[in-house]
């Protein structure tokens, strides 16, 4: 038990505590948007690397998320009965009543996590129930994915149009320029994603994590053992979907702004090829990826703006034909070979 | 306990089933031939929801399965396994019986790791002699294994009602002697319903027959009288009657 917490542990100390001592500013601000997206990279693991569905449409829940977080962040700083700055350029004069409840912080927050929730319960009824799965099912949420930035881009007084929000300055009475505010968010990003993975993995392991195996192995055969896979494919998608919603309402904070680039087809994509270069059958892979990828594209862009969409794509190609497995299933594979090398 | 009337299934205006009528009475152990085609996978597919039929009536221990899905017909008290066996490989052994004797509990009490073995899993495991395999993953096991733990999966989801298709399928004679052990054992105490097509199998093992031919009941009755009927004897092996007795192999 201990032993095989053991790599966990030695990461979370150094995620928690030497990440925030060693770390400027600026770069443990990167890190967190990382973290964010390992958070959704863990739902994608679960859900794809563990349950079969390849979800191309994950940041659908992590817009959901990150508008509920933005739009709560928006009328702290509109004040009573003022407006957000961008309803203000769009000519809106009053409030939507849609916003109204979102001046509360706790219902944005619940909203930000059962929003995302429920529309995957939904989709997962309608799609499941009906046995589409496979190459449809990935359609099917990657045109989820189109949809929802039409309609971001469309609601302009609602939503912020093609801009999205940005300009937050205040969470719960805090300065969010303030490098303490950002240390102590990037604190809450490590830690829930720590709690998350520590959760999912229980969840992997435990009879139901067993079950997702089977129902992405044989379907069919696991009807005739007395379970009904749409049911158990709906619950787990609703949970990756959660997970995208409170990974979308951390990063709005942390980054400062939200808007239909971050959360269309492309990101949703990027996130997919990060676990599978991460390696999908390994949660561990999943975030493992997403913080990789991250980090590579800032470098990558830093240095060659235009060169990271290819080197994405070839990086992907290459996992897929050498490596299925990914980055977790090479290291597997070493730490397998060096096991029995001091074995013989 | 199981009941078919009039039952009709149609593929694309082909008759896979025209009107087969099949009473099994709880406790028996009833073998299903036929030759290819006839429609043996298909009426186990209607009694287990996987085809649905276009006329008849299905009747188990009272309940019409017309119209359920697969896991409510399971959970009525009717399994199954397949021609080809699907164990789950990434799974061990006892995984796999594991997870088929726990389908009664409401899902979200999956979420706990399994602690030790249940009643059910030890004892499917017992029968089926895999205990030595329990920790090995399924995807391991021979041909012959597989279809056990396939067997010992439908054990351990308690069934009252089991159907086997072509359980022997491809075993070496030894395995097809243990298999037919095991068979008989698990007849004592459930209605099992078996599709085979080996009639040295049938012979030594079998003790009720139903002979489908072309979506029909053909015949009904003892191995003995089976084998005996002329009409079994020429739409079976496609000889005359006066070529060769059923069951004889060349």
């Amino acid at each position: 038990m201990i032993k095989r917490n053991l790599p966990f542990a030695a990461i979370a100390v150094v995620a928690l505590v030497a990440a925030p001592l060693l770390l400027e500013p600026f770069r443990l601000g990167l890190l967190a948007k990382y973290l964010c997206y390992a958070i959704v990279a863990l739902g994608i693991g679960l859900a794809w690397g563990k349950g079969g569905m390849l979800t191309l449409g994950q940041g659908v829940f992590f817009g959901l998320g990150g508008y509920s977080m933005a739009m709560y962040l928006k009328l702290t700083e509109a004040g009573d009965g003022g407006l957000p700055d961008f309803m203000v350029w769009s000519g809106v004069e009053e409030l939507p009543a849609l916003w109204t409840p979102f001046a509360n912080p706790v219902f944005a927050l619940c909203m930000a996590v059962l929003g995302p929730v429920a529309l995957a319960l939904i989709l997962g009824a309608l799609v499941f129930r009906q046995r589409v799965r496979g190459a449809y099912f990935a359609i099917l949420t990657q045109a989820l994915a189109a949809a929802m930035v039409i309609l971001l881009v469309g609601q302009q007084g609602l939503t912020g149009g093609t801009n999205g929000m940005t300009n937050f300055f205040e969470l719960f009475g805090q300065d969010l320029a303030e490098d303490s505010t950002q240390r102590g968010l990037y604190l809450v990003v490590a830690s829930v994603l720590g709690v998350l993975y520590l959760a999912t993995r229980q969840l992997v392991n435990s009879r139901y994590g067993r079950l997702l195996v089977a129902v992405r192995d044989g379907e069919d055969r696991v009807r005739f053992l007395g379970y009904d896979p749409a049911l158990v494919k709906t619950v787990t998608f609703a949970i990756s979907a959660g997970m995208a919603g409170l990974a979308g309402a951390l990063f709005v904070p942390v980054v400062g702004i939200i808007s239909p680039a971050l959360l269309g087809v492309v990101p949703s994509l990027e996130l997919v090829v990060a676990v599978a270069v991460g390696g999908r059958h390994a949660l561990a892979g999943a975030v493992l990826g997403a913080v990789l990828m991250g980090y590579a594209k800032t470098a990558f862009s830093e240095q060659f703006a235009d060169g990271w969409l290819y080197l994405q794509g070839a990086l992907f190609i290459l996992v897929m034909t050498l490596a299925p497995k990914g980055v977790a299933g090479i290291g597997r594979s070493i730490l397998g070979r060096l096991r029995s090398a001091r074995a013989t | 306990m199981l009941e078919l009337r009039d039952v009709r299934v149609e593929f694309d205006g082909f008759r896979a089933l025209d009107g087969v009528d099949l009473t099994v009475p709880e406790g028996e152990l009833r073998f299903l031939i036929g030759p290819n085609g006839a429609g043996k996978t298909t009426l186990i597919d209607v009694i287990t929801g996987l085809t649905k039929p276009v006329a008849g009536a299905v009747r188990f221990a009272g309940y019409d399965l017309v119209g359920r899905k697969e896991h409510q017909i399971v959970r009525l008290g009717v399994g199954r396994t397949f021609q080809t066996s699907v164990v789950f490989e990434e799974l061990t052994v006892v995984e796999n019986l594991d997870l088929a004797a726990s389908f009664r509990k409401p899902l979200w009490s999956l979420a706990r790791r399994r602690k030790g073995v249940s009643e059910a899993v030890e004892e499917a495991l017992a029968r089926t002699g895999l205990e030595e395999l329990a920790e090995r993953s399924a995807g391991v096991l021979s041909h012959g294994q597989r279809q056990w733990l396939e067997i010992g999966m439908l054990l351990a989801q308690r069934p009252r009602l089991l159907l086997l298709d072509e359980p022997v399928a491809g075993m070496s004679s030894d395995e097809r002697e243990r298999t037919g052990r095991l068979l008989t054992e698990i007849a004592d105490d459930h209605t099992v319903i078996v599709v085979e097509h080996d009639m040295e199998f049938l012979r030594r093992h079998a003790s009720k027959v139903t002979v489908l031919h072309e979506g029909k009941v053909l015949v009904e009755g003892s191995v003995d009288q089976v084998s005996a009927d002329p009409r079994v004897q020429e739409v079976y092996l496609g000889r005359r009657p006066s070529d060769a007795a059923v069951g004889e192999r060349s």
